[in-house]
């Protein structure tokens, strides 16, 4: 590690009544991947907006290289070189990748009157190389992967000449061979002196690439470590500040119960092919494989919300045709998205809307609204969920992620749905609400619920489920059953068991399966 | 248990009455029309006189109807190009069915409200079914409905001279029987009653719930196993009923059904629920707004017509209001954020 290059000390911050940040210290070296971690709302965003210069301090003292630094505003910071790298991407799709970085300095000729794309592609692409990228500078950013888009916004970042590079989850939305690349450019990065601050929610994640580690909770630094000299319970029990649910494990469970959803040979172009499985009462099925093998694609056709080029869906033994999200929530079948913002909640109605949305029809007479069984409901959910909001009439906006996911959960029971599925349920929730989730989980499928679970951590996939189904490039390449040595290694195996090797080693698969079984 | 985001929730929900979304631009909008109606009382004696007053309200009552319709559309995110000829249309049809049909006055005016529904019907299959962009669809039905009402009339204004009350639905005064003396026009009522059974739509009943849910997130809408489809039709085809119900009126204050009248009509209904706070991008907007929107509209014209400022100047005082309502609109928005 080098020298200090950032060094914030007492930052204090209210908003209206509220104590956001009470005399928080951080500090950034030189060629240091400092990582940040805390629940949703513990003050990690606010601090790096301070420090990115969108909000203003009310007290305390920000270094820059041993300087004191007045940050008034986002270009200030940037002068400085402190640059962020934000969780949704900021690139214009429809510029290629040269034009994203240079956006706003576009090389000129003839005094400034023409652009000069030549010079722009030449500059992209010797900064591309210098971070060993094989992206060309002039194809579209709509055309590349989430991954090589986040490269290109991290490439941005260092074409201001960047010192500091804020990421904000920047593996949420990557598969494991990404992560890697990802992982090579910020070693990269560190190598040329920048800092880095690592924000996640991946403690596993910390352990491989972060220096240090500084933990906050209600807006107070409680400490920053060495990671080598830590461990993850300890990171997470400064985190919380008390216990986690342990699930009683979910191995082991029989399987009498009846078949409450059965699908045969559902297809869909590339994205889905040939997959078939079947879905218990009671039962957790969950749901492996990398992103991009298809899972949430096969939800989004058993949810009716894409069309299917072929297959058979049964509900209760009954085959049904599932034409659109109206024909699958009449069958009893409710979906929760990976994307809550964008697919699952009403961020500007309130809790009981939110809760009811699905139910107006059981929850108006003649198309008139009656307002205290809504009121009944939604107060039901917020109970029996402990959804943390002041009332029912809160917008959903000004909700925590995991008490909108509660939400959203509330919305299908109080549709009276038996067979849920969760794409997801924990993306972008912090670790105190992922145990209620769970918990909640488990409670669901004690009371008879089919829940069939997409994750990407398989630590949730082996703590929740009780089978385990796993894709990779739109097969379903291995239906396990979550006993004892199932492990994430097995799994893995599964979800990278590409097409012209699966077609050798399919009998590898059968055995493996009926061994599961056994 | 001490969580922060609860204490952020709590400052969300204690924040003043005054200073929550909705209820914050409605105060602006009624404290800006009621400056109007204070400078221009003060700038001319003859603004605050009964007759005007009742004047203006007469001439809200047409694009105000119009503008009620518009703000369900919109409130899904939506826009309605084709109110102002398709008003043309309802009217050429009641004429029809009344002068050249015969049939009694109340069969004009449901084959008028038809008229408007129909019309509405087939913008909201257009844009609901068939995905064409709301801007286009409903273009389209505003220059059919304007082709059709010159084709059914024959280019000519349709006279109601066989119905002599016909003109009375929007000029007669039910008012004045019961308080000599206070004659407000019927027009006035029907813009009021409308208002009122459209903000009961909106705010109690499951078409208005939808239709929120729709213009703030259509998408998770539709995942909510909500018929996203089949509710926008329905709210095509309200807007559509109450353009009918503006066409009446319209045809009955002039005693005629003039074909070519009605374009231009459909911006001042779009303008007026602007001005009242409703969203052009979906999920907010009241009934209220829109009425005070119009009013505004109004009050502006012939407050500007009484104190003799040219008719080419009203329009873009006009103008100069609408900038000043929606950029007031997304301060106080970047403000909330």
């Amino acid at each position: 590690m080098g020298e200090q290059l950032v060094v914030m000390s007492g930052i204090e911050k209210r908003f209206a009544g509220v104590h956001a940040l009470k005399g928080c210290r951080f500090e950034l070296r030189s060629g240091e991947v400092h990582a940040l971690v805390g629940e949703n709302g513990a003050g990690k965003s606010t601090m790096m907006k301070i420090l990115t210069g969108v909000y203003q301090r009310d007290e305390g003292e920000i270094a820059f290289r041993g300087r004191p630094a007045d940050l008034p505003d986002t270009r200030a910071a940037q002068k400085l070189g402190i640059s962020m790298i934000h969780q949704e991407l900021n690139l214009a799709p429809d510029l290629t990748v040269a034009q994203n970085i240079y956006i706003g300095r576009e090389p000129r000729r003839l005094g400034g009157i023409l652009l000069d794309d030549k010079r722009l592609n030449r500059q992209a692409e010797q900064l591309l190389r210098r971070m060993n990228l094989d992206i060309a500078p002039d194809v579209l950013v709509s055309d590349l992967t989430v991954a090589k888009q986040q490269m290109v916004e991290i490439v941005k970042a260092i074409s201001y000449e960047s010192q500091v590079l804020i990421m904000d989850e920047p593996t949420a939305a990557l598969s494991d061979a990404e992560i890697e690349e990802l992982f090579i450019a910020i070693g990269k990065l560190r190598a040329s002196g920048v800092g880095i601050v690592y924000i996640s929610h991946r403690m596993a994640e910390l352990q491989r690439i972060c220096d240090r580690i500084t933990v906050m909770r209600d807006g107070s630094c409680i400490d920053t470590v060495l990671t080598k000299e830590t461990t993850i319970e300890k990171i997470i029990a400064m985190m919380v500040g008390r216990e986690l649910y342990h699930s009683a494990t979910a191995r082991g469970r029989e399987e009498r119960a009846e078949v409450v959803l059965e699908v045969k040979g559902l297809n869909r172009g590339k994205a889905i092919k040939n997959v078939s499985f079947q879905l218990r009462r009671g039962e957790i099925l969950g749901m492996a494989g990398l992103i991009g093998a298809g899972r949430t694609e096969v939800a989004r056709a058993l949810f009716g919300a894409d069309p299917v080029d072929s297959g058979d869906i049964y509900v209760q033994g009954r085959k049904v045709r599932i034409m659109s999200p109206h024909h699958a929530v009449r069958e009893g079948i409710g979906y929760l998205s990976e994307d809550r913002k964008r697919y699952g909640c009403l961020v500007d109605m309130d809790v009981k809307s939110n809760v009811a949305v699905s139910s107006f029809k059981r929850f108006s007479r003649f198309s008139w609204m009656l307002k205290s069984p809504i009121e009944r409901a939604a107060e039901d959910v917020v109970g029996s969920l402990q959804v943390k909001t002041p009332s029912i009439h809160q917008a959903l906006r000004n909700l925590s992620g995991g008490n909108q996911q509660k939400v959203i959960i509330g919305k299908w029971l109080t549709k009276d749905c038996d067979i849920l599925i969760f794409d997801e349920p924990t993306r972008g929730i912090d670790i105190g609400a992922k145990s209620e989730i769970y918990k909640l989980l488990d409670r669901l499928a004690g009371q008879g619920k089919a829940i069939l679970m997409i994750s990407s951590e398989l630590p949730e996939i082996l703590r929740l489920s009780h089978r385990v189904l796993v894709m990779c490039e739109g097969r379903v390449t291995a239906d396990l059953r979550n006993a004892e040595g199932l492990s994430q290694e097995t799994i893995m195996q599964y979800a990278t068991r590409r097409e012209d090797r699966f077609a050798s080693s399919r009998e590898e698969t059968l055995l493996a399966n009926r061994r599961g079984y056994e | 248990m001490k969580r922060p985001m609860l204490a952020l929730d709590r400052r969300a929900d204690s924040r003043p009455v005054v200073l929550k979304t909705g209820f914050m631009q409605q105060i602006l909008a009624f404290g800006s029309l009621i400056a109007l109606l204070i400078v221009f009382s003060v700038a001319s004696e003859n603004f605050f006189q009964f007759s005007n007053i009742v004047g203006i309200l007469l001439s809200t009552a047409v694009t105000g109807v119009l503008a009620l319709g518009a703000t369900f559309v919109i409130i899904t995110g939506g826009i309605d190009l084709s109110v102002g000829t398709v008003m043309t249309l309802s009217a050429v049809m009641t004429g029809v069915s009344i002068s050249f049909w015969g049939t009694p006055i109340w069969t004009g005016l449901l084959v008028g409200v038809t008229t408007g529904a129909l019309c509405g019907l087939v913008s909201g299959y257009a844009v609901a079914r068939l995905r064409i962009p709301p801007f286009i669809a409903t273009l389209a039905m505003m220059m059919i409905a304007k082709g059709l009402a010159l084709v059914i009339s024959g280019t000519k204004p349709v006279y109601f001279a066989d119905a002599p009350g016909f003109s009375n639905i929007a000029l007669g005064s039910v008012l004045e029987n019961l308080i000599p003396g206070f004659s407000i026009p019927n027009a006035v009522l029907i813009f009021f009653g409308a208002a009122i059974i459209g903000s009961i739509v909106l705010t109690r009943t499951i078409v208005g719930r939808y239709n929120f849910a729709i213009g703030s997130n259509e998408e998770a809408t539709r995942l909510s196993g909500v018929n996203v489809n089949f509710w926008k039709v329905v709210i095509y085809t309200i807007t559509g009923a109450f353009t009918g119900i503006a066409g009446i009126l319209i045809a009955s204050r002039l005693n005629s059904a003039q074909p070519a009248l009605g374009q231009g009509y459909e911006l001042e209904a779009i303008a007026a629920v602007v001005i009242g706070g409703t969203s052009l991008s979906g999920g907010k907007g009241t009934i209220v707004g829109t009425v005070i929107g119009a009013l505004i509209m109004s009050v502006l014209t012939n407050g500007l017509r009484i104190l003799s400022v040219p008719q080419e100047w009203q329009t873009v005082v006009v103008g100069v209001v609408i900038f000043l309502a929606v950029y007031v609109d997304i301060l106080r928005r970047r403000k909330a954020a």
